[in-house]
């Protein structure tokens, strides 16, 4: 199971626990980390993997690390390809996995709209939008041909808000970052971004300051901007959300390139 | 996996919107998020931008943009594939599938319906009924839609008129009748402009019924699954340790108490559900479409794949049965094929026996057919290899329909629909045993086996079966013989030699070897049985590791210079027909467990290494 340590993934794996319960869960959480998330987040990954005793791998793209490739140093469209494209990849065919689940959602974006909740990926992890198995009714299927892969999408039908209203019901623990807290960030073309550490460089007149703000959706935080907010619980961030007026990855700085480069992204193998 | 709606609130819509290319179907759903405040600023912001770029209606916002998902749609300006869409008002929510007008991505429509609770049909006022009016309505009502709403659109390019509205309307429900929809509800809008779309119109005070969000927020969908009979497809055996034995699921139909008599629709097998497990929570009662996992009084046999059901109202068991087939794959239909068989969480070898005829779905008309082409609508008759719990489609949409998948390129080839069993298959419950056949074996001190013998006639199976089974009866092992010839003086007297009597004398061999083994016996069958395909057919009857083919492998010309019955020589000279080895060929098993070549050794040591055999698999004890 894939695992990026947000509400969806958190969601995704409290609906996994439940449904293998009293099992354990049959197979193993997978991060695939960028070197560039936000601390609380690495943080929170190893407290959820060590209180519900689970087996976490963690893959990080050593080689583009070596090439210092980074949001700051490569611009956001390389690192998103060498760091969680090419990683992911590099970690789907070193575990040889055949299955990977993913907690993307249709509603997110246009392109994940089309996708099927089991998705069939080449040998090469590229997706073939235009030549999608017909999925009917709750009949899946799963059968792929040595080296094929699928990605599963158990959460295709559930929106922003089922996400939000489920943690609430079932009391799921999530990264503290999607509360509203007072934060250091400087204001970039319209974003505002978290100072997480010290490796993001100032431009000249950036002056980190304390806001009190919150974050929708989570990556790497050069590349993910906070909203301005004082939703500091969940009934907050679900009346907030109930009145918002803009999208939820319109916090996800590498989504604007082009309005079709989700798609893009995709058929080359993001999740 | 839906989210659940909130509490009290109607259950979540699902719909999904058809009609010809340029009826408007994507403007409409277009129209519904932005006026359900769903389209939010920055989506907006790029709506206006594309709508600049690709737009078709000039310098108003184009709201088809915004759903239309991939590039190449934008770019032919046609939706290519099934988008999803989600909405909600403070009333209820709504699931759109959002699929394609062109008329070659049939296939597409008919994926969108197959979870769709409503159909919305759109009409181009100006235009009316088209052929794909016709053949959309057909395939929503094939794949249990069950309500449509006939939106009527572009009503402003008519001038709001009545009669053009009840014109169209008349049309389409004397068209629908056959089609057996519980609701049709016709409503005058514009998707362009929003009348009737939300809010009543004022340029149709003709028009006294709600606009369209009323009606799909009012209407009741719910066919009763909780009334329905219990089915639980099995989709994993949870067995985290040896004091825990659940079996997981989501319920398909109707609902469970702790407490309540089960049974296996195949086995016929039945229990008592000793606890119910409903998303990780013990739980008294659960109904359908919650994910269960229920544990037993009794350990039974249950695998993945099988269906629990109420011993009062069990679904049907069939090997054959008929069904609507829609065909999705550039290859066509080959008749005979094996296909895979996907139904709930059974996968199973099967093929198309007979396809009736084909349906065309313009009209209902019936046409006589020989295979099924891409988006080709039909009625076959299937048979699988491993019997299947059902229900005819109509009664119960999850435990009716199948998929088949291509067995060489894992395609989802067709869609399925069952509408009953064929012949005997149906309506004969299994009874489930007492004595079971691990029973019958444990008190004979061995386990059962099928040693099936093959090869040309003359090789010498005969002769090295009976040496075999008077070395088994010396060692106290219960054994049965069943020879060729014997067989045809009885059980099969009434088949003869033509291709189809062959497969049905292997056929009841090969279930009386299986019956026979259930009693604890070790079989030994002696046939030529030519054709892989009948001995693969003998094999699936079998219990599992307990079929044993053994190949009595001898050179023609050796078997001719034998020829211990002078059938040969009457076969050389014309005299036989079909006579394997001369005018009819021998299909030497590629796997076989054993292979003894009798021009090499002689019958004693060939029957000691077949007992070997049997000692080495478990099947006898070792002297």
């Amino acid at each position: 199971m894939l695992y990026s340590i947000g509400k969806d993934s958190s969601a995704m794996l409290h609906v996994a626990l439940k449904a293998f319960h009293p099992a354990p869960l049959p197979f193993a959480l997978l991060h695939v980390d960028t070197a560039w998330k936000f601390r609380e987040m690495i943080a929170f990954r190893d407290e959820t993997a060590r209180r519900l005793g689970l087996d976490l791998r963690v893959h990080v793209n050593e080689e583009g690390l070596a090439r210092g490739v980074s949001p700051v140093a490569s611009g956001s469209q390389v690192h998103t390809q060498v760091m969680k494209t090419e990683a992911l990849r590099q970690a789907l065919d070193r575990g040889r996995f055949d299955a990977a689940f993913g907690g993307a959602r249709r509603d997110e974006e246009k392109s994940r709209a089309k996708e099927r909740i089991f998705s069939h990926r080449s040998a090469a992890h590229g997706w073939d939008p235009r030549n999608q198995r017909p999925e009917l009714w709750r009949l899946y299927n799963t059968r792929v041909r040595e080296g094929e892969s699928m990605r599963v999408f158990p959460l295709s039908n559930w929106t922003e808000l089922d996400v939000w209203e489920y943690v609430r019901a079932e009391s799921i623990p999530v990264v503290p970052l999607y509360f509203a807290k007072a934060r250091p960030v400087v204001e970039r073309e319209g974003s505002l971004i978290m100072v997480d550490d010290d490796r993001l460089p100032l431009l000249a007149g950036e002056k980190p300051e304390m806001r009190r703000v919150r974050f929708r959706t989570l990556g790497c935080y050069p590349l993910t901007g906070a909203i301005e907010s004082n939703a500091d619980t969940l009934d907050a961030i679900i009346a907030e959300m109930r009145a918002a007026t803009t999208s939820e990855r319109q916090g996800r700085l590498i989504d604007s390139d082009e309005s079709a480069s989700m798609e893009k992204k995709k058929r080359e193998g993001y999740f | 996996m839906d989210a659940s709606s909130p509490e009290g609130a109607p259950p979540t819509l699902r719909l999904i919107t058809c009609g010809s290319v340029d009826d408007g179907k994507s403007t409409l759903i277009g129209r519904l998020l932005y006026e359900q405040k769903l389209i939010f600023e920055d989506q907006l912001a790029a709506l206006e931008r594309d709508s600049k770029k690709h737009g078709t209606v000039g310098e108003e916002i184009d709201f088809a943009l915004l759903v239309d998902g991939l590039e190449a749609e934008r770019e032919q300006g046609i939706t290519i594939d099934v988008a999803y869409r989600y909405f909600a008002t403070p009333r209820r929510s709504f699931i759109v599938a959002d699929a394609p007008g062109h008329e070659q991505y049939t296939r597409n429509m008919a994926t969108g319906a197959s979870n769709a609770d409503l159909a919305i049909l759109l009409v181009d006022a100006r235009k009316g009924l088209l052929t794909q009016t016709h053949r959309h309505a057909i395939i929503a009502s094939l794949l249990g839609v069950r309500h449509v709403v006939l939106a009527v659109n572009k009503i402003d390019l008519v001038d709001y008129d009545e009669a053009t509205f009840r014109k169209i309307v008349a049309a389409f429900e004397a068209f629908a009748k056959p089609l057996g929809f519980k609701s049709i509800e016709a409503i005058p809008v514009s998707a362009r402009y929003g009348d009737n779309v939300s809010s009543k119109s004022q340029r149709t005070p003709w028009y006294d019924d709600p606009p369209l969000v009323d009606h799909l927020e009012r209407v009741e969908v719910e066919e009763d699954r909780r009334q329905a009979p219990f089915r639980l497809p099995v989709q994993w055996v949870n067995r985290p340790h040896l004091d825990f034995r659940g079996f997981a699921g989501t319920i398909a139909s109707g609902g469970i108490r702790r407490g309540d008599a089960i049974v296996v629709a195949s086995s016929g097998r039945q229990s008592v559900v000793a606890k119910i497990l409903a998303a990780g929570r013990e739980a008294d009662e659960a109904w359908a479409g919650e994910a269960v996992t229920l544990t037993l009084a009794d350990e039974i046999d249950i695998a993945r794949g099988d269906v629990l059901a109420r011993p009062d109202s069990r679904p049907e068991v069939a090997d054959q049965f008929t069904a609507h087939l829609i065909w999705m794959s550039p290859d066509p239909l080959l008749p005979g094929r094996s296909y895979l068989l996907k139904i709930g969480a059974r996968t199973t070898p099967a093929s198309v026996t007979e396809l009736k005829h084909r349906i065309d779905v313009d009209n209902l008309d019936k046409l006589a057919a020989k295979t099924l082409a891409l988006n080709e609508v039909g009625l076959a008759n299937i048979a699988t290899t491993m019997p299947v719990a059902y229900d005819p489609y109509a009664e119960n949409r999850d435990t009716g329909a199948f998929i088949l998948i291509d067995r060489v390129t894992n395609e989802t080839v067709a869609a399925g629909m069952i509408l009953h069993g064929l012949r005997r298959a149906t309506n004969i419950h299994l009874q489930g045993l007492t004595v079971t056949r691990e029973a019958h074996a444990a008190l004979k001190h061995q386990r059962p086996a099928i040693l099936w013998f093959t090869g040309l006639s003359g090789a010498g199976k005969s002769t090295i079966a009976n040496l075999v089974e008077s070395t088994l009866l010396a060692r106290g092992v219960h054994t049965a013989l069943l020879d060729g010839d014997n067989v045809r003086h009885g059980l099969n007297k009434d088949l003869g030699f033509t291709a189809a009597d062959r497969v049905e004398n292997i056929r009841r061999i090969a279930e009386v070897a299986r019956l026979m083994s259930d009693a604890g016996l070790i079989v030994l069958t002696s046939f030529i049985s030519p054709f892989r395909a009948e001995r693969r057919l003998a094999r699936e009857i079998a219990a599992a590791d307990e079929f044993i083919e053994i190949y009595v492998e001898a050179p023609l010309e050796t078997v001719i210079a034998r020829d211990p019955k002078g059938l040969y020589k009457r076969a050389l000279a014309g005299q036989i027909k079909n006579f394997t080895g001369v005018d009819q060929p021998y299909e030497a098993p590629e796997a076989a467990e054993l292979v003894l070549h009798t021009a090499q050794s002689t019958p004693e040591a060939l029957a000691d290494r077949v007992i070997a055999e049997l000692t080495a698999r478990g099947h006898i004890e070792r002297l």
